[in-house]
């Protein structure tokens, strides 16, 4: 019998926090009281919350218990489209956990925090050369926050030119957060349509685009993991009229050391670090979203700046054209050292990364095609896009292939987006995976096509292994129960 | 390399079934123009070894504890961080997972940050919570954005004594929108004053921070009081201290619409300035329009319990642009310390603890006091307060970063009328031997 | 989700482009989405309604219905205001799906311009539509 990935174990079932414990219980170390107590002014005093008493090691099994609930990178392979789930690099651990960064104070005098001061100037540096453009803020908290900076950049810039504009071009590729984020300042999302080779066509946007509108968002490659190639052409027509060109730096994987993102007419662009600098996701978070600018829009970035002097680093607060700042700090420190320590362990093998993450994804792609339908019959970049077009006949959904793939052992893909598919299984390999889990993942996805025509209630019935089966979206929807 | 697993006979295979000659050839539809000249100008790799060489010389140049003293708080505080936590978050079924979006094999994500909502609900007194935002300073700035959607109206009343770096993070986000933000002074006893806030009506919310920037607690009664003189104006509670809520009275029991602030203190550590965790909790009613992931019960086919992402349509990605927020990734490992922070500290750990955080900082403020030097804001305080030194302490204050001590924040820079002013802070960590050797120190 | 000829449309109503239907009733309208909506729209987890006395014009977003993934804007299919608005719907929003044509009203609407009413499809025509 073929032994699959996936398979059932020994897990545990855990209640909740306070259904556990006992007063009294502690599973903390008080410091020792060296001062007196001093009674709490009585009109300010209140009670305390209702936590649970609970010991160290109640809390050591609650918590080892929920984790292997869990499936992380660590676990198996994690294909999820658009995320790039890679591989995060231990050593990374240690260097934030390093005392002399994990407990340094934001609020420290330069002369203080030289290291780290260091670190957040080389890595504006390295991230410059990377994307080709040079001036960089760290400060942004996760990759919407990045776009946000991005779209605050584009109004200040236009302000200062004395017309502001009110209407930004969106990519019907796009992610939420492009549209959301243009919301935010102001601007009115107006979606552009793909072509039928599935990027956009330089007609497409000039029809669209005029004195009033700030701009346009791109992703590239897109969340189709094609590469917009009239993005040129497309720069040049927004330009022309005015405007800026954002770049959505999420599909970055499929681009270090082989695109210059600023040759490609790009102004502004965020990277996610979570996603292509190999820092971990962490459950949803923390991200991390520089944002890295032209020259010419150098002094739109968030203050402060960190600034090279012949005694070493120091923070500038003195733009007076800065868009101000979207973090009370420098951004998420400890998730810079993770993608610092990255890039030095790397090099210039970025490139090979980005390399054998496209081979991987087109390597997928020429497996599969055939087994499931693939809308754009074209080579791909680091993520591959197939529907359920071929399954839809015996009545199984993309959802029902996704569930399935959970008790073959792997992550499922992304699913459902972009929109402008219908049924999207969105693969991302990325390079951490190697050739024999590709191979299993390829298996897998052939047994499913194959029970999908033969025990399609096998897929309706996924997953079985897992902790849970199908959850029930809809009463927790109608009737939210968000607290205890 | 150690990341990359593909040897050359893979990719030889692989470029096979692919039908391409080489890795190039995979890159052949991007046009020439956009392609990258020359390899990238990066430093050659570092081997592990050389790598933790690097890393350790750099944090080498930090001033932290032991071999320091920082007496600083303003947002970031030093408190311990027991094994456990630091444990348990290294799991990697953890920390290497994403977003909980397939349910079945997220439950553990799920059910820790379920916990989290509960538990900082409780905290504050408030009915629901969300699986978090980036900081206290970027929660603060959707809280008023979200009152505006709340109320639509259009302007928003915000205390001088919020934290300033908060203050210019929400003027950030303010700046494209139109809406006006307006500043609310603050009294001579250190709290914010009211007294001049008219025009109630015209107000989408008013936010106050209690413990305030300069660590005096404020009446939140009363503020919450005089907000809900109208009807309709939302009353924010911002907080950089949520452990002050082990034993002051809660946001949520002082009449609070919106509760949100800094999480950093339950577990996380300071890593200059971020990340961080942005609390964020309001009343039931208003969850619709509440910004961030949202995780709630439900039951699975076979009746089991079980835990998702639940009212997403607020979000982003069904919303697009009229979504909530435009917030993706929140802070999920963040929470998740958090929730074994307060697991481990228990209900009655965190009343210890805050009462001996609240007795350290009052100690340390009466032995200013004794030794002669001036607390200018009389109100009662949590962790942190201000002195006013005599004219020159700046040089003391240079004087002392050599001798490895770092003697409270100058406030001159952010309050150019409180020259010779100083924000001190004290946790569970400061020992009372280091705290009067300080005063000895700045009394020399 | 059904086919068309399992899904049920009342001959005795109006339809809307949108996939509202209209009924008259005691000098009003009444609003609702048809079978065919609720059916695409999947389980309905939140209706987002107007309040008594706002005012809309035909074709006017005067609400949203929202399943577990995705949100649907509601048009008005005639202008006017709304009269009365289904509050039930805040704690059983599954009756737009279990009863789309009884339970499941959304709006009651005083018609601006009679005109309009007659402007929206009848059975047949929006079967057409339907199957076109």
């Amino acid at each position: 019998m073929k032994e699959l990935t996936g398979t059932t174990g020994h897990i545990f079932n855990e209640p909740l926090l306070w259904e556990k414990g006992s007063t009294g219980r502690t599973g903390f170390s008080l410091p020792r009281r060296d001062v007196d107590p001093v009674p709490v002014a009585k009109e300010l005093a209140g009670n305390g919350p209702d936590f649970p008493d609970l010991s160290e090691l109640d809390v050591v099994r609650h918590f080892t218990r929920l984790s292997q609930w869990n499936f992380g990178v660590d676990s198996g392979m994690y294909p999820l489209g658009s995320c790039t789930m890679k591989y995060n690099p231990k050593t990374n651990e240690r260097q934030a956990a390093l005392p002399g960064f994990a407990g340094a104070h934001p609020l420290l005098p330069a002369t203080l925090s030289q290291g780290a001061l260091k670190l957040l100037f080389d890595l504006e540096q390295y991230l410059g050369e990377i994307t080709g453009l040079p001036a960089v803020s760290l400060q942004p908290a996760a990759g919407s926050q990045g776009e946000l900076t991005g779209m605050l950049i584009f109004h200040a810039y236009h302000q200062s030119k004395g017309r502001p504009r009110s209407k930004i071009l969106i990519p019907d590729t796009a992610h939420g957060t492009n549209p959301a984020s243009g919301a935010l300042c102001g601007f009115k999302a107006i979606p552009v349509k793909s072509n039928e080779q599935g990027v956009l066509s330089p007609e497409a946007v000039a029809a669209l685009m005029d004195e009033d509108t700030t701009g346009i968002m791109v992703t590239n490659p897109n969340t189709l993991g094609l590469f917009e190639d009239n993005i040129k052409n497309i720069a040049k027509i927004v330009h022309d009229r005015g405007g800026l060109v954002y770049g959505d730096g999420a599909n970055m994987n499929a681009a270090m050391g082989i695109v210059n993102m600023a040759d490609t007419g790009v102004d502004v662009l965020h990277l996610n670090l979570h996603k292509t600098f190999s820092t971990p996701h962490g459950g949803g978070g923390p991200g991390s979203g520089p944002v890295c600018v032209t020259r010419e829009l150098e002094r739109f970035l968030p203050v402060p700046r960190v600034v090279k002097n012949k005694d070493g680093y120091e923070l500038g607060e003195d733009y007076p054209e800065s868009v101000g700042k979207v973090h009370a700090f420098y951004g998420n420190f400890s998730v810079l050292i993770k993608a610092y320590s990255y890039i030095l362990s790397m090099g210039p093998d970025l490139k090979k990364a980005s390399q054998y993450a496209v081979l991987n994804a087109n390597y997928i792609r020429e497996n599969l095609k055939g087994v499931f339908h693939l809308p754009y019959d074209r080579p791909c970049m680091h993520e591959c896009v197939f529907t359920d077009e071929y399954q839809q006949k015996f009545k199984v959904a993309t959802l029902d292939i996704a569930k399935r793939l959970m008790d073959y052992g792997f992550h499922p893909p992304t699913v459902y987006f972009p929109l402008v598919v219908s049924g999207a299984i969105m693969i991302e390999p990325t390079e951490s995976e190697s050739r024999e889990t590709i191979d299993q993942f390829i298996d897998a996805m052939k047994s499913i096509a194959q029970e999908a025509q033969e025990q399609p209630e096998l897929l309706h019935n996924a997953p079985q292994n897992p902790k849970v089966q199908r959850l029930d979206e809809t009463l927790a929807a109608r009737t939210p129960c968000l607290t205890d | 390399m150690r990341y990359l697993p593909q040897t050359r006979e893979d990719i030889d295979k692989m470029l096979q079934v692919v039908g391409v000659d080489n890795l190039d050839g995979l890159f052949s539809g991007i046009p020439e123009d956009c392609r990258r000249k020359g390899d990238l100008n990066l430093p050659e790799p570092l081997t592990e070894w050389e790598l933790n060489r690097r890393m350790d010389e750099m944090a080498g140049a930090m001033a932290v504890a032991p071999e320091y003293k920082v007496f600083m708080g303003a947002g970031s505080y030093n408190h311990f961080i027991p094994e456990v936590v630091r444990q348990l978050l290294s799991r990697s079924e953890v920390y290497t997972a994403y977003t909980p979006y397939q349910p079945e094999i997220s439950q553990g994500t799920l059910q820790a940050i379920y916990e989290y909502q509960t538990l900082v609900s409780r905290l504050l007194g408030m009915e629901v919570a969300n699986a978090s935002m980036y900081d206290g300073a970027s929660s603060l700035a959707e809280a008023l954005l979200m009152a505006i959607r709340i109320t639509r109206r259009k302007k928003v009343a915000v205390s001088t004594a919020i934290h300033p770096l908060y203050r210019r993070v929400v003027r950030t986000y303010f700046a494209p929108t139109g809406y006006e933000v307006l500043e609310i002074p603050y009294l001579p006893d250190g709290r914010t004053d009211l007294s001049g806030l008219k025009n109630l009506e015209q107000l989408a919310g008013v936010a106050v921070q209690s413990p305030n920037f300069f660590g005096c607690i404020e009446d939140l009664k009363a503020v919450g009081g005089k907000v809900h003189t109208d009807d309709k104006a939302l009353f924010i509670a911002a907080f950089t201290e949520p452990l002050a809520y082990g034993v002051l009275k809660r946001p949520g029991d002082c009449g609070a619409d919106i509760a949100c602030g800094e999480g950093q203190s339950f577990g996380i550590p300071q890593s200059f300035g971020g990340p961080g965790l942005g609390m964020f909790t309001a009343l039931k009613k208003y969850v619709r329009n509440m910004p961030g992931r949202l995780i709630g019960k439900t039951v699975d086919r076979d009746g089991r319990p079980g835990f998702v992402l639940t009212l997403a349509t607020r979000e982003q990605h069904i919303r697009r642009e009229r979504a909530t927020s435009n917030i993706c990734s929140n802070q999920g490992l963040c929470a998740t310390a958090s929730v074994m922070y307060m697991a481990s500290l228990g209900g009655t750990g965190i009343r210890e603890l805050a009462k001996l955080n609240h007795d350290k900082a009052a100690y340390f403020k009466s032995a200013f006091q004794k030794a002669g030097l001036t607390i200018p804001f009389e109100s009662p305080v949590f962790n942190e307060f201000v002195v006013n030194f005599p004219a020159g302490f700046k040089d003391t204050h240079a004087r002392l970063l050599e001798k490895k001590i770092v003697a409270g924040l100058p406030l001159a820079p952010y309050y150019p009328e409180l020259e010779e002013h100083y924000l001190f802070c004290a946790t569970e960590t400061a020992t009372r031997e280091d705290m009067d050797d300080l005063i000895e120190e700045v009394t020399k | 989700m059904k086919e068309v000829s399992e899904l049920n449309f009342p001959d005795d109503l109006r339809y809307s482009d949108d996939h509202e239907w209209v009924k008259q009733v005691d000098g009003v309208v009444r609003v609702g989405i048809s079978d065919y909506a609720q059916n695409q729209l999947g389980d309905i987890v939140f209706v987002e309604l107007p309040e008594v006395g706002d005012t809309f014009e035909k074709g006017q977003e005067f609400g949203t219905v929202e399943s577990v993934k995705a949100v649907s804007e509601l048009y008005m299919p005639v202008g006017g205001e709304i009269t009365a608005v289904n509050e039930a719907l805040e704690d059983a929003p599954e009756q737009v799906n279990n009863e789309p044509y009884a339970g499941g009203w959304m709006v009651d609407v005083r018609l601006q311009e009679p005109a309009e009413y007659g402007e929206l499809k009848d059975q047949k025509a929006y079967l057409e539509m339907l199957k076109g």
